[in-house]
């Protein structure tokens, strides 16, 4: 593929040729005004496209002059990938990521929404904090951005953060997270429940109960025992993920939970789920890729929260992925300067990156092992999540708060005419180990570093603008 | 052998006995009028102690000087470290300084796997954490094959908390590889919770286990375990776990009581146990110094000569 034309969207828009939209057969993809004006299939003309789209109005739209034309064949296109769970640390901690570095690395990822959890310094947990969040996304143009709002007050647990101003704010938050912390008091969690029905918000748990996983380093089984680290039973993230499950069907509210990494936890939501409660759940990449056997070189970049796990818990949480028990990939993108990992091990930071390796990761974890197809993938990285997060431009009942309406910030589409032109195309058969020197974040805690991963993002397109084009930024 | 030792798991059959053959050779110098060796000289010993274990620091220094190595105390205490020098910076200064070997006691489990990367010399792990502390065990399996003529066989029960012990850890892998049957004993809040992987046996029941026993190592009990519900007192710990004389009387004759020190008296061990013939607490502090001089001259090569 070549990108003939200059970042900025050129007057006539963009003829992406010979694409395979979600892995189909092969088609053109004609965008303009931000749009998706039409998705015609080459081999069958005339009604096309596997969505029924006509040509008609794409012809009309853009005389071929005006058209950037580029060569997609090979390519898959999927809609733009949308993550529910990004740490992008500004504001307060700019030296490992800032909206900008972290935004840039989603739309190499393939991201055209990201998800800004809340525990920045100081925290999102007033109106004026996601806004500057908010707007910092604006500004910097790779991708959306969506704050995620305290729970809490300070992340402290004790009193709720005003989620109401954070909802009516500019930045229309509707994720309320204390992530990096668990909601521990069950009243405290009733009531966020509660109150965020008024606006249609939604509570995403971190799931550790804090008495069983004080001090906690690596997943509680033989390797903590041998490796002498305090261990982080799967239990403290089961009994949590229970309580709220029952208390999210008590109240009537909507309670998504946060990068689920437990066989067990895996059967909890099943089980919510089958009694029609409205529970969702996220799985991380690394989650879904690696296993606690990682830890015994005390090698900190391999240090995560919750920890990685065994092989039986990544081959339920890859069951529970395909067969939609878990909604989501989100990557709990969290990245740290080197000086947080570069120590003993209890001294080290948890968290990795994970924005720019997702979809590569998902690739091999989901596609290459036929638990999922590329309609599958586009499911659980771009429709669900932005359902969950309300990118989707379904308006609740009762209406959007203070009577806004819908904006253009629509994600999660499907590929066809009249979506907004959020995709991203992806080249399958390239490949090859993962570089951290070349990744966008500020940070290169990567736990894929080196290791040989399938696919290859080519370009993302944010409403119509590519923001990454022959693989690079284009800003 | 390693250039490093880390984990007794790391030690295979030969290392080990190489070590403990040495150590005995080593010991009678420390039985003559001049107790010296030059075989180190020039070479460099840094003692790294992130922790307060003057016993530890002492027998390494003991050990190291024996051999005529010169040796540099490193305490984190009253050092740069307490203004925040991450380990990996130090260890970039010990590097630069020429350190032949660096011998480290830190509270974090894995440091010295960690130090290891960051330095060019052999690294001793002194205690990492609640990981493993391998000269502790190759000193007790010194004690053992003195007393007892051989390890291969003995049955050896490991008592108290096992969860925290870096002792526990590196007796069990050791014992293992030189043939000992081991048994930890103790409340199951103070076992791993997937101890039932490691090589050994497990038993709540420390009285049964007693009579079946050539050796019975007693570990400390931690003060900050007392107060966080692992046991409803000390008291009652001490009558369900301690050794008291009546305990010791079910012992085989010839069977030993270890304790790598320092001991709560009158909590896991009684007083009139730790003073009485079984006993071989003193013994394997002085044990300790020969082990660790073997380690040290098997680790930098042996003579000088060979540089």
């Amino acid at each position: 593929m070549s990108g003939q034309g200059s970042a900025a969207r050129p007057p006539g828009g963009w003829l992406i040729k010979g694409a395979s939209p979600l892995g189909g057969d092969p088609a053109d993809i004609l965008i303009a005004d931000g749009m998706i004006i039409d998705v015609v299939s080459p081999a069958r003309p005339g009604p096309v496209g596997g969505r029924g789209a006509r040509t008609a109005g794409g012809a009309a739209a853009a005389s071929a002059d005006d058209l950037v034309v580029l060569d997609a064949s090979g390519l898959i296109a999927l809609p733009g990938l949308v993550d529910l769970h990004a740490h992008l640390r500004e504001p307060g901690r700019e030296d490992a990521e800032t909206v900008a570095s972290g935004t840039a690395a989603a739309a190499l990822g393939g991201y055209t929404a990201v998800h800004a959890m809340a525990n920045t310094e100081p925290v999102a947990d007033t109106a004026g904090v996601v806004e500057q969040v908010w707007r910092l996304g604006r500004q910097a143009g790779h991708c959306d951005v969506r704050p995620v709002g305290a729970v809490t007050a300070g992340l402290a647990g004790r009193q709720l953060a005003e989620l109401g101003a954070m909802a009516e704010s500019a930045a229309g938050v509707r994720v309320f997270s204390d992530d990096g912390r668990c909601v521990s008091d069950s009243t405290i969690m009733r009531r966020a429940l509660e109150y965020v029905k008024a606006f249609d918000g939604v509570i995403a748990q971190h799931a550790q109960e804090p008495r069983l996983t004080e001090g906690a380093q690596v997943n509680e089984g033989e390797i903590s025992a041998r490796l002498g680290l305090a261990g982080w039973p799967a239990v403290a993230e089961e009994a949590i993920i229970a309580r709220d499950c029952l208390l999210a069907a008590h109240v009537g509210s909507a309670l998504h939970v946060c990068h689920v990494s437990t066989a067990g936890s895996v059967e909890i939501i099943r089980w919510a789920k089958s009694k029609g409660w409205r529970v969702t759940a996220e799985v991380t990449p690394h989650h879904l890729m690696l296993t606690e056997d990682l830890v015994a070189g005390y090698d900190p970049v391999y240090k995560v929260n919750p920890p990685l796990r065994t092989s039986a818990d990544v081959a339920a949480l890859r069951a529970g992925l395909a067969d939609g028990t878990i909604d989501c990939v989100a990557t709990d993108h969290a990245p740290h300067p080197v000086e947080a990992k570069e120590t003993e091990w209890a001294a080290a930071a948890f968290g990795m990156t994970g924005l720019e390796t997702a979809l590569r990761v998902v690739h091999a974890a989901m596609v290459e092992t036929g638990l999922l197809d590329w309609a599958g993938v586009a499911d659980r990285m771009s429709f669900r999540p932005a359902a969950i997060g309300r990118l989707d431009g379904a308006v609740p009942a009762g209406g959007l708060p203070g009577g806004r309406q819908p904006d253009d910030a629509r994600h999660g589409c499907p590929l066809s005419a009249g979506s907004p032109a959020n995709l991203v195309l992806y080249d399958p058969a390239a490949g090859g180990p993962v570089d951290p020197a070349a990744h966008a974040s500020r940070s290169r805690n990567t736990p894929f570093a080196g290791m040989k991963l399938p696919g290859q993002v080519v370009a993302t397109f944010l409403r119509g603008s590519p923001t990454v084009l022959d693989g690079r930024l284009t800003r | 052998m390693n250039r490093h030792l880390i984990s007794a798991a790391d030690l295979s059959l030969d290392d080990a006995v190489a070590i403990l053959d040495t150590a005995e050779e080593l010991a009678q110098v420390t039985e003559r009028p001049i107790r010296k060796l030059p075989t180190l000289r020039g070479r460099t010993v840094v003692n790294l102690f992130y922790e307060d274990s003057t016993r530890t620091r002492i027998s390494f220094e003991a050990a190291a000087k024996r051999l005529s190595a010169d040796v540099i105390n490193f305490s984190a205490k009253g050092s740069s470290v307490t203004k925040g020098e991450s380990l990996k910076d130090t260890a970039l200064t010990l590097q630069a300084m020429g350190a032949d070997a660096v011998v480290i006691r830190h509270s974090a489990s894995g440091a010295a796997h960690r130090l290891a990367a960051w330095v060019q010399g052999s690294v001793v792990n002194a205690g990492d954490g609640t990981h493993e502390h391998p000269t502790q065990a190759l000193l007790d399996a010194f004690t053992m094959r003195r007393r007892l003529g051989r390890i291969d066989g003995l049955r050896v029960a490991i008592v108290g908390d096992i969860l925290h012990s870096r002792v526990a850890r590196s007796n069990v892998w050791l014992l293992r590889t030189l043939g000992a049957d081991v048994t930890l004993v103790g409340p199951p809040t103070l076992l791993p919770v997937a101890v039932g992987s490691w090589p050994c046996s497990v038993s709540y029941d420390f009285p049964a286990v007693l009579p079946g026993s050539d050796v019975v190592m007693m570990l400390r009990v931690q003060h900050e375990r007392m107060s966080d519900a692992y046991f409803p007192s000390v008291r009652e710990y001490s009558r369900r776990y301690g050794l008291d004389g009546d305990r010791m009387a079910l012992l085989p004759e010839h069977a030993i009581v270890m304790h790598p020190g320092p001991m709560n008296r009158g909590v896991e061990i009684a007083a009139g146990v730790a003073d009485s013939v079984r006993s071989t607490i003193v013994e394997q502090v002085a044990n300790g110094v020969a082990v660790r001089m073997a380690v040290l001259y098997l680790l930098l090569g042996g003579s000088g000569e060979e540089r």
